[in-house]
């Protein structure tokens, strides 16, 4: 039993005043990056994860929920996978969640397979990660759904012609830049280049790739690059080389204008258009409720960004889980109980895909304006209830 | 008992107050397997049947030994510093995971054969070329090499899998023993076998002339060419044998966990095996068990008990090391000795 670092959450009052004699403790393992340079993310799906468990505390009738955390230390699949052990042999967790880079989440996989484990996946979006074990449920995204949107958005409605695509060259940049080109090509459009710029670990120099962008005179530039200080050298580099007066469009995912750096980024970032499934901005009254509670909770200097989202909804899908499922918590029961779930996120209506148990959601169309001071961004256009494309069209490994 | 004896000769050793009697005792005596020695192989059964819930930990140290027992070979033994040694361990990661997943071989010993051959020949190739220089030179070149390796493995995203990795499934040990990807019974042994297999090797290798000219080459490179002994060609036979055996510590590692991403072949993995080795103590068989041991426990153990929502592992991590290394000649084994020298002292006054 560990007395250390574990958040005993849930309505053990309830319980005892009930006196149920069937009141369950709910083990939740928890694992996600806590240390090292992208300990943020991490961190901010912490915090989504307890904002939901806070405001629903009375939920459970009962029930109490015991979670504990486990760092996965780096994006590789070891570490991560011998913490999914540890918490399945040793704490007899009930559940899994968390998981925020890819290769995290697929090397749990087969683990949890054979353990019959259930797991809720909060971020981690390389598309084909759900076909890989019938015990997973995502509920964050895939790369998928912002780019092939954006690709058809811009054939149809920002009246493109060509286009070329720049991705950070790992599977998440060329899951993103593939997905823009199908969407784009499908809508009538033409991607005349693929321009890799380089590795996810530091930022490079963007200018040759967006001069060699620039001399091939696309009317829109899809840009994919990590989250994070990537993005506002992106910014910098297409205002510098003047790209907008040469009417060039930069698009991209929201990646890029993740809302915890958007106000980094400057006066350059204006009129960039994006696709992406959450923004902070979203104007919708359960997302404003839900931004006031973030910073209520965590300080009026702290903005949720789609990663604190996924943290939020993996709870609420948690939650639903453990009302569901009378007795012990199988994956089989909590997979049934997660098909077809419906939820109302900050980000508009989910579902859990019945056949696919990925996530189906709006993807926003959003364009970075100013307001005083302060960069927002204004929504332009909302796809209801996207599909992950990759697996609907069986490309590559998203078919098997 | 002769545990006594070649302790306080080694003791001696290190202090440079070597006479004539005490080196006929350490060339006499020193390679017979003491009792002590028998110590690790108990602690590894016990661990397997007291801590089922470790197993996965546990098959983890006992691969990063192995690993660390193969750098001992070069640093400790020959004084050959690298901080690339993770492009072997990663070659044989590599060749053991894509004999299964594209070339359906799903037998994992085929596995650690290919790997130990593919990287053995590497090793014999870079060290051919590395090992003409010395010193920083020889540092960064042997970084450099497994810098490119992580590219090209990144490059070659359609073989590797690249950033998200590989997936496999071997097939049983021998087409007998199924791994077991839960409670790691089988993998925990099949891990154990191979650290028992190359320790041997090592160890026979050091106490081997063999061994004494490579310790002659860390001590005095210069009396070694005038006393006519084949430097280069010493020093090369000593990489490619400890890239052998890093291959086959990086084959284990990822048919045990069915996975490879291409942290096997990252730089930090380098720098962190090095960590583990200058903890234990380097140049004495052990070291590599206790560093490794105690730095993956601890970093196990300082995440959970510390919290999880801070980075406070590495931080006891480094603390540990500094203080290893300023208060201790020779890491923890440097401690062991020191204390064993001094209970003697005590007893003798």
């Amino acid at each position: 039993m560990k007395l250390w670092k574990t958040a005993l959450l849930g309505a053990g009052a309830v319980a005892l005043a009930t006196g149920s004699a069937q009141a369950r403790e709910i083990k939740v393992g928890f694992v996600a990056t806590f240390s090292g340079g992208l300990a943020n993310l991490g961190e901010q799906m912490r915090r989504g994860a307890e904002l939901y468990h806070n405001l629903h505390k009375g939920d459970l009738k009962g029930d109490t929920i015991k979670v504990i955390f486990r760092d996965s230390k780096n994006p590789g699949g070891a570490v991560a996978k011998s913490v999914v052990q540890e918490l399945i042999t040793r704490d007899k967790v009930d559940i899994v969640t968390g998981l925020v880079f890819s290769p995290n989440a697929m090397s749990v996989a087969p683990l949890v397979t054979q353990a019959k484990v259930p797991v809720v996946i909060m971020n981690a979006g390389t598309s084909f990660i759900t076909n890989m074990s019938p015990n997973l449920a995502r509920v964050s995204f895939t790369m998928w759904q912002s780019g092939y949107i954006m690709g058809e958005h811009a054939a149809k409605n920002l009246n493109c012609k060509t286009a070329i695509a720049g991705f950070t060259n790992y599977p998440p940049g060329k899951d993103s830049a593939n997905a823009f080109k199908n969407g784009f090509e499908k809508a009538g459009g033409k991607v005349v280049d693929l321009i890799p710029m380089g590795g996810p670990a530091k930022v490079p120099d963007f200018t040759p790739f967006f001069q060699r962008a620039k001399d091939k005179k696309p009317d829109c530039f899809y840009v994919f690059v990590p989250a994070g200080n990537h993005a506002s050298a992106v910014v910098k580099a297409y205002g510098q080389l003047g790209m907008k007066a040469a009417g060039v469009k930069l698009i991209g995912p929201g990646d890029i204008t993740q809302d915890t750096q958007l106000q980094g980024m400057g006066d350059a970032a204006v009129g960039l258009v994006t696709a992406h499934h959450y923004y902070a901005d979203l104007n919708t009254p359960t997302n404003k409720a839900f931004v006031a509670a973030w910073k209520k909770a965590y300080g009026a200097d702290t903005t949720p960004d789609f990663v604190g989202v996924g943290g939020y909804d993996g709870m609420a899908a948690i939650y639903h889980v453990i009302k569901s499922v009378k007795g012990k918590i199988t994956a089989e029961k909590a997979m049934a109980a997660l098909k077809g779930w419906t939820f109302e996120s900050p980000r508009g209506k989910i579902m859990i895909d019945p056949a696919t148990r990925d996530i189906v959601q709006n993807v926003y169309i959003m364009e970075v304006g100013m307001d005083g001071k302060r960069l927002v961004q204004n929504q332009k256009g909302v796809f209801n209830a996207v599909k992950d494309k990759c697996k609907e069209l069986k490309i590559g490994r998203c078919g098997k | 008992m002769s545990a006594d004896t070649s302790t306080t000769a080694a003791a001696a050793a290190t202090a440079g107050r070597l006479d004539r009697a005490s080196a006929r005792r350490i060339l006499l005596h020193d390679h017979r397997i003491r009792l002590i020695e028998l110590l690790p192989w108990v602690i590894a059964l016990g661990v397997f049947f007291l801590f089922p819930g470790y197993r996965l930990l546990a098959t983890q140290i006992l691969i990063m030994i192995l690993f660390a027992l193969s750098l001992d070979l070069i640093v400790g033994y020959a004084g050959i510093v690298s901080l690339g040694h993770a492009a072997f361990f990663g070659t044989g990661s590599y060749v053991a995971a894509l004999l299964v997943s594209s070339y359906g071989v799903p037998e994992p010993v085929t596995g650690v054969v290919a790997a130990v051959i593919v990287s053995a020949a590497l090793g014999f190739v870079t060290g051919w070329i590395l090992l003409r220089t010395h010193g920083l030179t020889l540092l960064m070149l042997t970084m450099a090499f497994a810098i490119m390796l992580h590219e090209l493995a990144n490059e070659f995203a359609e073989l590797t899998g690249g950033f998200d990795g590989i997936n496999f499934a071997p097939g049983p040990i021998l087409g007998i023993f199924d791994f077991d990807p839960l409670w790691y019974s089988s993998n925990y042994f099949y891990a154990l076998v191979f650290l028992f297999l190359g320790f041997l090797f090592v160890r026979a290798i050091i106490y081997s002339p063999f061994g004494r000219a490579l310790v002659g080459i860390r001590e005095n490179t210069r009396r070694m060419h005038a006393v006519g002994s084949p430097v280069l060609w010493r020093m090369v036979t000593a990489y490619t044998i400890s890239a052998g055996l890093a291959g086959l510590a990086g084959a284990i590692y990822v048919q045990v966990q069915g996975n490879v991403t291409l942290g096997v072949l990252s730089f930090e993995l380098s720098g962190e095996i090095l960590v583990m080795l200058i903890l234990g103590g380097t140049g004495r068989l052990y070291g590599a068990f206790i560093g490794a041991a105690v730095y993956k426990l601890l970093e196990s153990f300082t995440e959970q008990i510390l919290g999880t929502d801070q980075p406070y592992w590495m931080l006891v991590i480094g603390v540990v090391l500094i203080v290893t290394v300023l208060f201790t000649r020779n890491g923890f084994i440097g401690m062991y000795d020191d204390a064993i020298a001094w209970i003697r002292r005590r007893r003798r006054s």
